[in-house]
């Protein structure tokens, strides 16, 4: 009983997920074109004010440069901690995903009260500057897909057939992990990155927190003034998640995906 | 964290601010959160559940179920202040779909008591990320339910509708479950998305923190803490609920 055709019941649904799904994104774009003095469509104003806008410019790079900062930091940290888990603590693994799962369970809200308290002590240098401290906050919202996905990664080479073989040729640790197993695991460690940047570009909760001006609350101070530039902005973002989930498709195409859910809510 | 929900405002220790959490208003703030969160995640799971089986069964092209996923992983990232400003421009006073359906079905929504700076306004927000976020999650449970099973129920005379109540649902029921409370936790913990859309109208607990804790006029950071603390202690009771659910409705699927 094969069926040649779609299902008609399969067909309701996937237009009102259509619907759904589309009608906002459709409905921000145009509201985006409405032009500024006569509130009609279309003009193309909110998007020129934007690229000229010198905030905007400043805001995005330094989400950017958190992005790269957050990734480079949870790379250094996790690619060593597990694959040594994997090599030599394979019991500790279970501890470290349950460990991964906090982030998850935790608020992101709670999570921000507790670090801002935990580090009020800390030098100036640390707790003022976005550098430090939501650096720090975004390495940890970030740990649970950067651990699942290197996590998957490790899972499917032969670990130790790799590092007994490069060891009896005379390789230390360092040549090991660098020369041998990263670009074995390079895969999972871009689709980590990926959601990593996916996560630091659309994180909100924290930045707004603690007083700090990466992207998203730009729109927010822009929304109050220009709506039709943080529409336009919005949609903006969405492209940036967008080309990050893109990317990560492409890169693990024919591989076991990671997981893909990093809602920064 | 923790520890500082059990001290004043001079460091002594004390149980004053667990005493006021669940005093008024802020019982009604933790109902409320509750309440949204159950609604988004009992609606998002139902919801998703349909759109993920039209996706995956038999019939349906392959390649909507790659862009339905792939938009799905997009669109349960998509959260925060510009998902708020995507709804805003869709469906705010003056938002494209509002003057739609004004200027050509008649019908004008925010005469009728609808804003989407509401409480329905906040839960169908939320399930721009609750339903890709099921999709997601419920797909590979439901690749695990076979076509064979579906041909033989209605080989032996089964409706569709029995197929579901006595095969389908039944095999779904832990990750089902497992799901709905992955997805209320989403809600409740979302912060950034509400505080953009209804951060002056409708009080979620997550907001009222944020408020204590950046404290424009009042700041109390323990109190806040306190009521972060209370937060844990509802997601704590989820989990506890769901642990013997869970082992009950997987029982005898060993």
């Amino acid at each position: 009983m094969r069926r040649r055709w779609i299902a008609p019941s399969a067909v309701v649904w996937l237009v009102v997920a259509a619907a759904f799904f589309l009608i906002p994104l459709i409905a921000t774009l145009l509201f985006s074109l409405r032009s500024i003095q006569t509130n009609k469509c279309c003009s193309g104003a909110a998007y020129s004010l934007i690229v000229h806008d010198h905030q905007f410019w400043s805001t995005i790079r330094l989400s950017f440069q958190l992005a790269l900062e957050t990734i480079a930091i949870s790379l250094l940290l996790f690619v060593p901690t597990v694959y040594w888990v994997h090599l030599k603590l394979p019991r500790l693994r279970p501890v470290l995903s349950l460990m991964a799962l906090v982030p998850f369970v935790v608020p992101p809200i709670v999570l921000v009260v507790g670090l801002l308290n935990l580090y009020k002590g800390a030098p100036s240098w640390f707790y003022d500057k976005p550098y430090g401290f939501l650096a720090t906050a975004y390495v940890i919202l970030a740990f649970p897909y950067m651990f699942f996905a290197l996590d998957a990664g490790f899972r499917s080479i032969d670990l130790h057939t790799l590092t007994e073989a490069s060891q009896s040729l005379g390789a230390g640790w360092g040549t090991t992990l660098t020369r041998v197993i990263l670009p074995n695991i390079r895969v999972a460690a871009l689709g980590g990155s990926f959601l990593t940047l996916a996560i630091v570009m659309g994180a909100f909760t924290t930045a707004s927190l603690a007083a700090f001006k990466p992207c998203p609350p730009y729109i927010q101070v822009l929304n109050e003034s220009q709506p039709y530039e943080a529409a336009a902005l919005s949609l903006l973002s969405f492209l940036i998640v967008w080309a990050a989930m893109l990317a990560l498709v492409l890169v693990g195409r024919g591989r076991p995906r990671p997981a893909q859910v990093a809602a920064t809510r | 964290m923790i520890v500082g929900a059990f001290k004043n405002a001079h460091g002594g220790a004390t149980l004053h601010h667990m005493h006021q959490i669940v005093q008024q208003p802020y019982r009604d703030q933790y109902w409320l959160t509750i309440k949204v969160s159950l609604i988004t995640a009992g609606v998002g799971s139902f919801l998703g559940l349909c759109i993920a089986y039209a996706m995956i069964r038999e019939g349906t092209p392959r390649f909507l179920r790659t862009i339905l996923t792939t938009f799905s992983g997009v669109a349960a990232n998509f959260a925060g202040i510009p998902l708020a400003f995507a709804f805003i421009a869709t469906l705010g006073t003056i938002g494209i779909a509002t003057t739609f359906i004004k200027d050509h079905l008649g019908y004008d929504l925010y005469a009728h008591g609808f804003t989407i700076f509401g409480q329905t306004g906040v839960e169908l927000t939320y399930l721009y990320f609750q339903i890709p976020l099921m999709i997601l999650v419920i797909a590979p449970a439901i690749d695990g339910l076979r076509a064979e099973w579906r041909e033989a129920a209605s080989n032996l005379g089964a409706t569709s509708w029995q197929f579901w109540r006595y095969v389908g649902i039944p095999v779904l029921l832990p990750s089902i479950l497992g799901a709905f409370i992955l997805l209320f936790g989403n809600s409740f913990s979302a912060y950034a998305t509400a505080y953009g859309l209804a951060g002056n109208s409708v009080f979620l607990i997550p907001i009222t923190i944020g408020f204590y804790y950046s404290g424009n006029v009042v700041s109390d950071p323990h109190f806040a803490q306190a009521l972060a603390f209370g937060m844990f202690v509802v997601l704590a009771v989820m989990m506890l609920l769901y642990v013997p659910l869970q082992r009950r409705s997987a029982r005898w699927m060993r």
